[in-house]
């Protein structure tokens, strides 16, 4: 699938445009040529597993790559037979590459310099003081900590007022913690410079957090293409719907596929689904995989069913686990319809009766129920133990 | 006798201490102490023996005293002050040649060489399988008077420009200072490389591709990026080419003439041949002293102590 960009409203002079960029390793495809534009001024996020092309997308529009095919534009200007030392892009490398021979100064100086720059000492001052760093100008880059030399090497990238700031894996090497600091010091940055950021990360959650725009690459594709909410509220396949957070599939069989609603019939019970969000075709008979987000669903104890408003989505389970984690109990439900339901219960009122082998009924609006085509991995794009364990579980199946 | 000559101080520097460990207090000092032993034995009462040397008078027949005698040092340096200073300059022209032939090689072995780099590295160590002598005698035969090379040379008319520097003499290579740098620079080289190798092959590739993302060309990269890092190798291998071949008498001997005789055969020929003993001990110490105030010179100037 070679996605198109659906965010070119505005036909600004910065954007970045990969037009069928593509990258080959002798029989190997990195990168399958793909079409994307960055708007100007954008925060964009390439969300991928190790592997799926996106550092390699990176490194092309930085110009450390070569592409096998396609072109990169940087607004009008083609760059792509550019070397990277002569495009207008600066990158932060995942291991930050700060010149060890150099102080923090000199590191952050070095773009300048090399064009020639000469009274460098008051930009690459207010420079430290953005990433406030003024104190240690004077010293090697060996003597600051994990998050004072990502620090730096986002000065020392930004001082250059790059058209576009690549940052590859800028947070990875960082505690938990930390990260989540950098991640809204970064995005502070970014709305205070107003620069384009193209930022590479297999962190769902930092590319939600930080981004406007996420593409979600899977082996050497873009899945797809949309704001954090759109990408996780309407996944187009079960691999962005996995990778971003959790979801819950149902194979289900069509009933009636006409109106408004499809009406679905899954393990003798009846589920509707919104047609306008539906990814399958939904002619009567058809499979469809009806997915839901573990926290979009309600938990009630069998003996209370009765309580349960008309209209809504329901499933009857049995509770094989649960999971305390402070502000929601995470339960595991098994149901005819699926093994392993998750379902995130915020923890308002609990209910002492929820507890493993409780016979319980899932309930949920159907306006939050998504429907993709049956015909691929349930698991794909499954976190954790993904690959490897993705690929036994399917045989196993 | 001839180890004082042929180890300075600076060469056999002791084992570094061990990385330090709560347990076994005492190991540290056990596994230290063949080395030390070793050290003592063959380096350090040697040095004490060369030194108490120095200060005798006497003769051979009657047998030498401590006398104290120190303006042997004296005499000795005012007699054999030009074959100090062809040494240094032999020995420096030497390694700067081993820089400028080894940086290159050494940098291709480390970014380029890719598959080759094993087969690269073990040519550059492959002339070690061979005799020191062995390698500098058929530097005779290379350098021969109307062999191939030299009469390249003369067709190129480079032996003019050579013969007008007073590095060449007429139509001859042997036995010229030429020769003898040139013995110098090939028995070294591989001194030269193999550090130069290590410190650049230590380099993170993803500095030049910064370097070159912040608007470095390629050439500044290397002005501004690779060769300040690798400059520990740039040091220690200056270092190991410098001073081994400014003790050096073999290549002289064998491939200059008496006008091309350095430090290293006078003591020789001190030690063995007039049975000169205080001045040829003499003669070795200057020179230790020579070359270490050399080398701390140029290592306080290369600044590189918060490199290696």
């Amino acid at each position: 699938m070679t996605t198109t960009n659906d965010t070119t409203a505005s036909a600004n002079g910065g954007d970045v445009r990969l037009t069928g960029i593509g990258k080959t390793y002798g029989s190997f495809t990195a990168v399958h040529p793909l079409d994307l534009t960055v708007p100007q001024g954008s925060f964009f996020a390439l969300l991928g597993a190790s592997g799926c092309g996106k550092t390699t997308t990176l490194r092309m529009i930085a110009g450390l790559e070569e592409p096998t095919s396609g072109t990169v534009h940087l607004g009008d200007q083609d760059v792509t037979a550019l070397p990277p030392y002569k495009r207008p892009v600066n990158t932060v490398f995942q291991s930050y590459a700060l010149f060890p021979h150099l102080d923090i100064f000199e590191n952050v100086a070095f773009g300048l310099r090399r064009r020639g720059i000469k009274s460098v000492k008051k930009q690459v001052e207010e420079m430290l003081e953005l990433v406030q760093l003024g104190e240690q100008a004077r010293k090697k880059p060996h003597q600051l900590s994990g998050g004072q030399q990502q620090r730096v090497a986002v000065a020392r990238a930004l001082i250059n007022h790059p058209k576009v700031l690549l940052l590859d894996e800028p947070l990875g090497a960082l505690d938990l913690k930390l990260r989540r600091q950098m991640q809204l010091e970064l995005k502070r940055i970014q709305t205070e410079v107003g620069i384009t950021f193209v930022h590479v990360t297999h962190d769902q959650e930092e590319a939600m957090t930080m981004a406007d725009t996420v593409a979600v690459m899977n082996a050497g594709r873009v899945e797809q293409l949309g704001s954090p909410a759109d990408l996780y509220e309407n996944p187009r396949t079960t691999f962005v719907a996995n990778f971003l957070g959790t979801s819950n599939f149902i194979e289900a069989e069509v009933d009636t596929g006409s109106g408004d609603d499809v009406v679905l019939k899954a393990g003798g019970g009846r589920l509707v689904l919104p047609g306008a969000r539906n990814r399958a075709t939904a002619t009567a008979g058809a499979r469809i995989l009806v997915g839901v987000r573990p926290e979009k669903i309600s938990l009630t104890h069998a003996d209370d069913a009765d309580g349960i408003p008309e209209g809504r989505n329901r499933i009857t389970g049995r509770i094989t686990g649960a999971g305390f984690i402070g502000v929601s109990t995470q339960f595991v439900v098994d149901s005819p319809v699926c093994s392993d339901f998750e379902v995130y219960v915020q923890n308002i009122d609990r209910d002492p009766r929820l507890v493993p082998g409780a016979e319980v009924v899932l309930h949920w609006n159907p306006a939050h129920t998504f429907g993709l085509d049956a015909n691929q991995s349930l698991l794909a794009g499954t976190v954790g133990s993904a690959g490897v364990a993705t690929v036994e579980e399917e045989v196993a199946r | 006798m001839t180890t004082v000559t042929e180890a300075p101080p600076l060469a056999p520097a002791p084992p570094e201490p061990e990385p330090p460990r709560r347990r076994g207090r005492w190991t540290p000092y056990l596994l230290l102490l063949p080395g030390l032993l070793w050290l003592l034995v063959f380096f350090a009462l040697p040095v004490v023996y060369q030194a108490s040397t120095s200060v005798q008078t006497g003769s051979l027949e009657e047998g030498y005293q401590v006398t104290w005698h120190v303006a042997t040092y004296w005499e000795a340096l005012s007699e054999y002050w030009p074959q100090f200073v062809r040494s240094v300059l032999y020995a420096a022209s030497a390694t700067v040649l081993c820089l400028l032939l080894g940086y290159p090689l050494a940098y291709l072995i480390a970014f380029r060489a890719g598959r080759w780099r094993n087969l690269i590295m073990i040519l550059v160590i492959a002339p070690f399988f061979t005799s020191f002598l062995i390698r500098t005698l058929a530097w005779k035969t290379i350098l021969a008077d109307g062999g191939p090379v030299v009469g390249a040379l003369d067709a190129l008319h480079v032996l003019d420009v050579t013969a007008w520097l007073g590095w060449t003499a007429g139509d001859r290579v042997l036995a010229t200072p030429l020769a003898v740098v040139c013995g110098l620079t090939y028995n070294f080289l591989p001194f030269m490389i193999l550090p130069l190798y290590t410190s650049l092959e230590r380099i993170d590739p993803r500095l030049h591709e910064a370097a070159n993302d912040l608007y470095a060309r390629p050439s500044t990269t290397f002005r501004k990026v690779t060769f300040p890092l690798s400059m520990p190798g740039v040091v220690s291998g200056t270092l190991l080419t410098f001073i081994p071949a400014t003790g050096d008498y073999v290549n002289a001997d064998l491939l200059g003439s008496t006008d091309t005789r350095m430090v290293g055969n006078v003591i020789q020929s001190q030690f063995l041949r007039v049975l000169d003993y205080p001045t040829a001990a003499a003669l070795s110490f200057i020179l230790m002293a020579a070359i270490l105030i050399m080398v701390t010179l140029y290592i306080r100037k290369s600044g590189t102590e918060d490199l290696v």
